[in-house]
C-alpha cells in the first residue's frame, strides 16, 4: 500500500504535467472565451489594444444560427463514425491475416503500416492529384480500363472520398493494435475450441471478438481524438465544398476567410462543447472497459 | 508448435497477405515510383508502371529551389525536442499514475485525453498573439514546446498503459531482497519499462514530424520544417506530378525510414492497455 | 563593468557595420507561381548589388493568405516583405498596416508603371504594394481545332460565339474539351471567374445600398449559362478544376479555349511544358452585348508591413524585383516570354517584347478592366472580380462553394442562388451594412 510520503512524492512527479497541460488548456480556453463575446474583426481595424466591442451572445448567436453549423456537425460526425467503422472492420480483419503463419511477416506488416508515417498534407496531396483526379488520375484510367465512366471523385463523392483518404491513414493504427491484441490470444483455448469442433466463424464470435473488445476501445478512443480535429485533409482536397465542411473547418473559415476572430472563438467554444459530449460519451464505454 | 501448418497453407497466406499489403502500400509506392519520371511521364495515357527512364532530375529541380536540409534539420530539431521534453515530463507522471493510483487518477488521464480535443483552427489566434509576446514566433524551441504540450496526453496516456502492466509483486520481490529504491528502479523497473518508452518515443516523433497547423501558421524562414517545404509544392502553376511526387518522397522519406527500423519497437509498445 | 560592456557592444556594432555595410536578412513571404520562383533563384544579384541577403518563406497561394493575414493584423512581425493582391492591399494601405512606397527612388520610375495596377494597390492616391507582375484575363485557344470546328475566332468574341464553338470543338472520343474554365470552390478561384463573368451578363454582387442581388435574373442567367455549356462542352469535374487543372489539360491538348489569366499564355506557348504551343491564338474575354466583358484585373504584389525594422533594405528589395532592370535581367536570362507581365507601361513599348505573340492581347485586356466601374448597373464597391470590402473574402469562398456544389450536381442553380443570397446578406448583415 502506499504511503502518504509515496503520495506526496507521486504529485510531485505528477505535477508538471499538470501544470502544463492546465495552462495550455486554460490559456487558450480563457482568451477564446474573452474574444467569443467581443467584435473582433482585424480588417475592420478591430484590436486588442483599443479595447473590443463587448456584443454578448451575438457571436454565439450568429456562429449557431448559419446556414452551415448543423450540416457542419453532421459531417464531422459522419467522417468520425464511417472512419472508425472502417478501420476497425478492416482492421479486425487485417490483423487476423497477419496472424497467420506465413513468410516475410517482418515486411508485410512494414508495407501495412507505411501509411502511418505519411503527412496528412503529402497524402491529401497524393490522394487527390495522382488517385482521384478525374483526367489523369490512376482510378480514372483503372475505371476507363475496365470501360466504365471516371467518377469525379472529389465533387461527386466528395465525402466517402475524404473518409477514404482518411481510413487509409488510419487503418495501420487500428491493425497493430489489434493485432497486439489477437497475439496475446490465448492459444490453448483457441485450440481447445477448434478441437470441439466450433466454426471458424463461431470461434471468431465467441472468443476472438470479446478478447478484443478492450483494443476496440482503445483504437475508438485515440482515433476520435484525432478525427475531430482533421483538418489537412479537407484543406487540401474539396476546400470545404461539396459538404465536406467539419465544424472545425467552418471554424477555420470564420477565422481566416471571414477574418471574424469573434465569430470564430464563438464556433470554437461550440467545437470544444461537442468534443466534450463526445467525450463524455467515450469515457463512458472506455472507462467501464478499461475497469475490466 | 501445436498446429501443423502445411507449406501450402502458408504460401497461399503469403500470397494472400503480400496482396493485402501491396494493395494498402500501393500510393506510397506509386508515389515514390512518379518520383523518378519525367513530367510527361508521370501523366502518361495509360500509366507507366515500371518501364520507364528513371531520372533523378525532380529531385535536383526540388533541391534547386528549396533548401531541403534547413526544413529537414528543423523537422529532426522539432519532433526530436518536443519528444524529448514530453518524455521528461511524461515519465514521471505515468510513472506516479500506474504504481501510486489514487482514486482520481482516472479522472486526470481523461482530462489530460479531453485537452486533445481543443480545436486547434480556434485557438490559433490566442496562441499566436502569446507567441508575438514571447518572442517565440519562429523559433524551434517555441513550437517543440507547443508539439509537446499537444502530444503530452497521448505519451502519458501510452506510458500509464504500459507501466500499469507491469507486475507490482517483482518490486515487492526486489524488496524483500533488501533492494533500495534506487536499485529498484534502476534494475528492475527500467529495463521493463524500456519497450514502451522507446514505442512511446518513436510515436511521438512521427505525431510530431507530420503535425501540420502549428508548424506552418507559428513559422517563417527561421524554423519553418518540412510540412512548410511542402507547402510550397502543393497546386503550383500547372501540374507538375513528377516534382510533387519527389518532394513528398522528400518529406516522408525520413520518417518512413524510422518506422520501418524501428517497427519492431513501436509495434511492442503500442498498446495503449489494449492487451490485458 | 557596464562601460566596458557597452563600449564592448559599440565596438562590435561598428565593426559590424563596416564588415557588412549595414547588410540585413530580409524575410519575404511569397506565393510558388513561376514567375516568384523565377525571382528566388535570381537572389543572388540583388545580394550582390545591395549586401542585404533574403530568406524565402514560398507557400501555396491559400496557406500564404492565411499566412500573412495572420502575421499582418496580430502585428506578427514575421516578415519583412509579403506577397500580397489587389485585394488585400487597399484594405490593409487603409488600416495603416502597409509602408507607404510613394518615395521609390528617381531610377524605379514610379510612373512607368500601369495605371490600372498602381491605382489598384492604392488607397486614397497612394501606393501600398509595388506589382510585381500584372494579369486580366483573356481567351486562349486552339487555333487548330478552331479551324477543324470551321469556325473563326474574332478578336473580341461575345458568349454566345465561344457557347457554339465550345460545343462544336468538343470530341469526346478523342478527349478534347470544347471549353475549360475553372469551377473550384474559393472567392480566389472559381469565385472570381463567375464575378468577372457575371458583369458581362449585368449582374452585380450588391445594389447601391449593399443588398446582395443573387436574387436577380442577371446572376441566374450567367449560372445556368455557364452550367449548361460546360456540361456540354467542359471537362469531367470541372467543379474541381482551378486554374492549374485547367492550365495542365490545356497544355495536354484537352482543351479547346481557356479563359483565364494573361499569365497563364507565356505557360501555353512554351514548348518545354506544353504539348500544343505552337497552335494557340488569343483574344478578348467574351462580352453578351452590354458593354463590360468578362476579364478581371489582378496584381501580385509586393507590400512591407508597417513598423518592420528592415524597411530601407526592404524598399531596396522592391525597387529591384519590381524595376526595369529585373524584368531586362529575366529576358536575359530567360528569355523576353517569361518576363513578368502586366506591370509596366515601358515593357509593352519595348521592341523586344511587341514579337511575343500574347503581349497584344494581354494589354488590351489589362486596359479594358477598370475596377472603379466594372458592372453594367451602379455599385458600391471597387474590384472587378471581387468586391474590396473586409467581408467579401469570406463571403465569396462561402457563396462559391454552394456554387461549385450547383456545377457538380449536387443541387440545382436555383438552390445554390437562394443560399447564396441567404449567406451574403447575414454576412452583410452582421458586418454592419444594413
Amino acid at each position: 500500500m502506499a504511503t502518504q510520503q509515496s503520495r506526496s512524492a507521486a504529485r510531485l512527479m505528477m505535477a508538471p504535467a499538470v501544470v502544463l497541460l492546465m495552462g495550455w488548456m486554460l490559456v487558450p480556453l480563457i482568451m477564446t472565451l474573452f474574444f467569443s463575446f467581443k467584435k473582433y474583426v482585424p480588417l475592420r481595424g478591430d484590436t486588442i489594444g483599443n479595447g473590443l466591442d463587448w456584443v454578448g451572445l451575438q457571436n454565439y448567436e450568429r456562429f449557431i444560427s448559419s446556414s452551415s453549423f448543423w450540416p457542419s456537425v453532421q459531417t464531422t460526425l459522419i467522417i468520425v463514425i464511417s472512419v472508425l467503422l472502417i478501420t476497425i472492420f478492416l482492421g479486425v480483419l487485417l490483423a487476423l491475416l497477419l496472424d497467420q503463419p506465413m513468410w516475410g511477416q517482418g515486411v508485410i506488416r512494414i508495407l501495412v503500416i507505411s501509411p502511418f508515417f505519411v503527412m496528412p498534407t503529402v497524402s491529401a496531396l497524393v490522394w487527390k492529384n495522382m488517385f482521384m483526379d478525374p483526367v489523369n488520375g490512376i482510378l480514372a484510367h483503372l475505371w476507363k480500363f475496365f470501360g466504365a465512366e471516371p467518377i469525379q471523385w472529389l465533387s461527386h463523392e466528395s465525402l466517402p472520398s475524404i473518409i477514404m483518404i482518411v481510413s487509409w491513414q488510419w487503418l495501420p493504427f487500428a491493425t497493430l493494435i489489434l493485432l497486439t491484441a489477437i497475439q496475446s490470444l490465448d492459444r490453448e483455448q483457441l485450440e481447445a475450441a477448434e478441437m470441439d469442433g466450433a466454426q471458424r466463424l463461431k470461434r471468431f464470435w465467441h472468443i476472438v471478438l470479446p478478447h478484443l473488445s478492450r483494443a476496440i476501445t482503445i483504437v475508438i478512443l485515440i482515433q476520435t481524438i484525432f478525427l475531430l480535429s482533421i483538418f489537412a485533409e479537407i484543406f487540401v482536397t474539396t476546400g470545404g465544398a461539396f459538404g465536406t465542411k467539419t465544424l472545425t473547418y467552418l471554424i477555420f473559415q470564420r477565422v481566416f476567410d471571414s477574418q471574424n476572430i469573434g465569430l470564430g472563438s464563438a464556433g470554437g467554444v461550440y467545437a470544444i462543447i461537442l468534443a466534450n459530449i463526445v467525450a463524455i460519451f467515450l469515457m463512458r464505454i472506455v472507462g467501464k472497459n478499461l475497469d475490466k | 508448435m501445436a498446429r501443423a501448418v502445411t507449406t501450402k497453407q502458408k504460401a497461399i497466406n503469403t500470397a494472400f497477405a503480400l496482396g493485402v499489403a501491396l494493395l494498402i502500400f500501393f500510393p506510397i509506392l506509386w508515389t515514390i515510383l512518379t518520383s523518378f519520371k519525367t513530367e510527361a511521364q508521370a501523366i502518361n495515357d495509360p500509366p507507366i508502371f515500371f518501364f520507364f527512364d528513371w531520372t533523378l532530375e525532380n529531385y535536383y529541380a526540388v533541391q534547386e529551389r528549396s533548401d531541403y536540409m534547413k526544413f529537414l534539420w528543423n523537422s529532426i530539431f522539432i519532433a526530436g525536442g518536443s519528444t524529448l521534453l514530453g518524455i521528461i515530463i511524461a515519465v514521471p507522471a505515468a510513472w506516479s499514475m500506474a504504481f501510486v493510483p489514487s482514486k482520481r487518477t482516472k479522472d486526470i488521464l481523461l482530462w489530460m485525453l479531453s485537452t486533445k480535443m481543443l480545436p486547434a483552427v480556434g485557438v490559433l489566434y490566442p496562441i499566436y498573439l502569446l507567441f508575438i509576446e514571447l518572442g517565440l514566433l519562429d523559433s524551434r524551441g517555441g513550437l517543440a514546446f507547443v508539439l509537446m504540450l499537444i502530444n503530452l496526453p497521448i505519451m502519458v496516456w501510452m506510458l500509464y498503459t504500459y507501466f500499469k502492466e507491469i507486475p507490482v509483486d517483482i518490486l515487492e520481490a526486489a524488496r524483500m531482497d533488501g533492494a533500495s529504491l534506487r536499485d529498484e528502479i534502476l534494475y528492475v523497473l527500467t529495463p521493463m519499462a524500456i519497450p514502451g518508452i522507446a514505442s512511446t518515443i518513436l510515436l511521438n516523433i512521427i505525431l510530431a514530424w507530420n503535425e501540420a497547423f502549428w508548424t506552418l501558421n507559428l513559422t517563417a524562414a527561421k524554423a519553418a520544417p518540412l510540412t512548410q517545404f511542402i507547402a510550397s509544392y502543393s497546386s503550383p502553376e500547372g501540374l507538375f506530378f513528377a516534382k510533387l511526387s519527389a518532394a513528398s518522397v522528400m518529406a516522408i522519406a525520413p520518417i518512413l525510414v524510422l518506422g520501418w527500423f524501428s517497427q519492431k519497437q513501436l509495434v511492442r509498445g503500442l498498446t495503449f492497455g489494449a492487451v490485458k | 563593468m557596464h562601460l566596458k560592456k557597452t563600449l564592448c557592444a559599440a565596438i562590435a556594432a561598428s565593426l559590424f557595420s563596416v564588415g557588412t555595410a549595414n547588410a540585413d536578412n530580409l524575410t519575404i513571404a511569397t506565393v510558388n507561381n513561376g514567375d516568384m520562383i523565377r525571382m528566388q533563384g535570381l537572389t543572388e544579384d540583388f545580394t550582390k548589388k545591395t549586401g542585404h541577403t533574403v530568406e524565402w518563406v514560398t507557400l501555396e497561394e491559400n496557406v500564404l493568405r492565411q499566412r500573412v493575414t495572420t502575421d499582418i493584423t496580430t502585428k506578427g512581425g514575421a516578415f519583412d516583405i509579403m506577397t500580397i493582391g489587389m485585394y488585400e492591399t487597399p484594405i490593409w494601405g487603409k488600416n495603416g498596416w502597409l509602408v507607404p512606397l510613394n518615395d521609390l527612388s528617381e531610377d524605379y520610375n514610379a510612373a512607368d508603371i500601369l495605371p490600372a495596377m498602381a491605382g489598384g494597390l492604392s488607397h486614397d492616391g497612394t501606393m501600398y504594394a509595388a506589382p510585381f507582375y500584372g494579369e486580366s484575363s483573356m481567351i486562349m485557344y486552339r487555333t487548330d481545332l478552331m479551324e477543324k470546328a470551321g469556325m473563326e475566332m474574332p478578336d473580341a468574341p461575345s458568349w454566345s460565339f465561344i457557347a457554339k464553338a465550345a460545343r462544336a470543338m468538343t470530341d469526346r472520343d478523342a478527349e478534347i474539351n470544347g471549353i475549360c474554365l475553372r469551377g473550384k470552390a474559393g472567392w480566389g478561384e472559381g469565385g472570381a471567374f463567375i464575378t468577372a463573368m457575371s458583369n458581362s451578363f449585368g449582374a452585380r454582387w450588391f445594389d447601391e445600398n449593399w443588398n446582395a442581388q443573387f436574387d436577380s435574373r442577371e446572376w441566374s442567367d450567367t449560372l445556368n449559362f455557364f452550367k449548361n455549356m460546360m456540361d456540354d462542352a467542359g471537362p469531367a469535374g470541372f467543379a474541381t478544376n482551378g486554374f492549374n487543372e485547367n492550365l495542365s489539360l490545356f497544355q495536354q491538348g484537352k482543351c479547346g479555349m481557356w479563359i483565364d489569366a494573361t499569365v497563364a499564355a507565356s505557360f501555353v506557348t512554351n514548348p518545354k511544358d506544353s504539348k500544343v504551343a505552337d497552335s494557340v491564338g488569343f483574344a478578348l474575354a467574351p462580352d453578351n452585348g452590354l458593354g463590360k466583358r468578362s476579364n478581371w484585373l489582378w496584381a501580385w504584389a509586393l507590400g512591407i508591413p508597417a513598423g518592420t525594422q528592415k524597411e530601407a533594405a526592404a524598399k531596396q528589395f522592391i525597387e529591384w524585383a519590381t524595376s526595369n532592370s529585373y524584368i531586362e535581367l529575366v529576358a536575359e536570362k530567360e528569355g523576353w516570354a517569361n518576363v513578368p507581365p502586366g506591370a509596366r507601361t515601358s515593357l509593352y513599348e519595348n521592341a523586344n517584347y511587341k514579337d511575343i505573340p500574347f503581349a497584344k492581347m494581354t494589354l488590351e485586356s489589362i486596359l479594358s478592366a477598370d475596377p472603379n466601374n466594372s458592372t453594367v448597373d451602379p455599385s458600391p464597391y471597387v474590384g472587378v472580380q471581387f468586391a474590396a470590402i473586409p467581408e467579401f473574402a469570406g463571403i465569396a469562398t462561402e457563396v462559391s462553394q454552394e456554387f461549385s456544389a450547383a456545377y457538380a450536381g449536387k443541387q440545382t442553380v436555383a438552390e445554390a442562388l437562394e443560399k447564396a443570397q441567404a449567406i451574403t446578406n447575414d454576412a452583410m448583415e452582421a458586418a454592419g451594412y444594413k
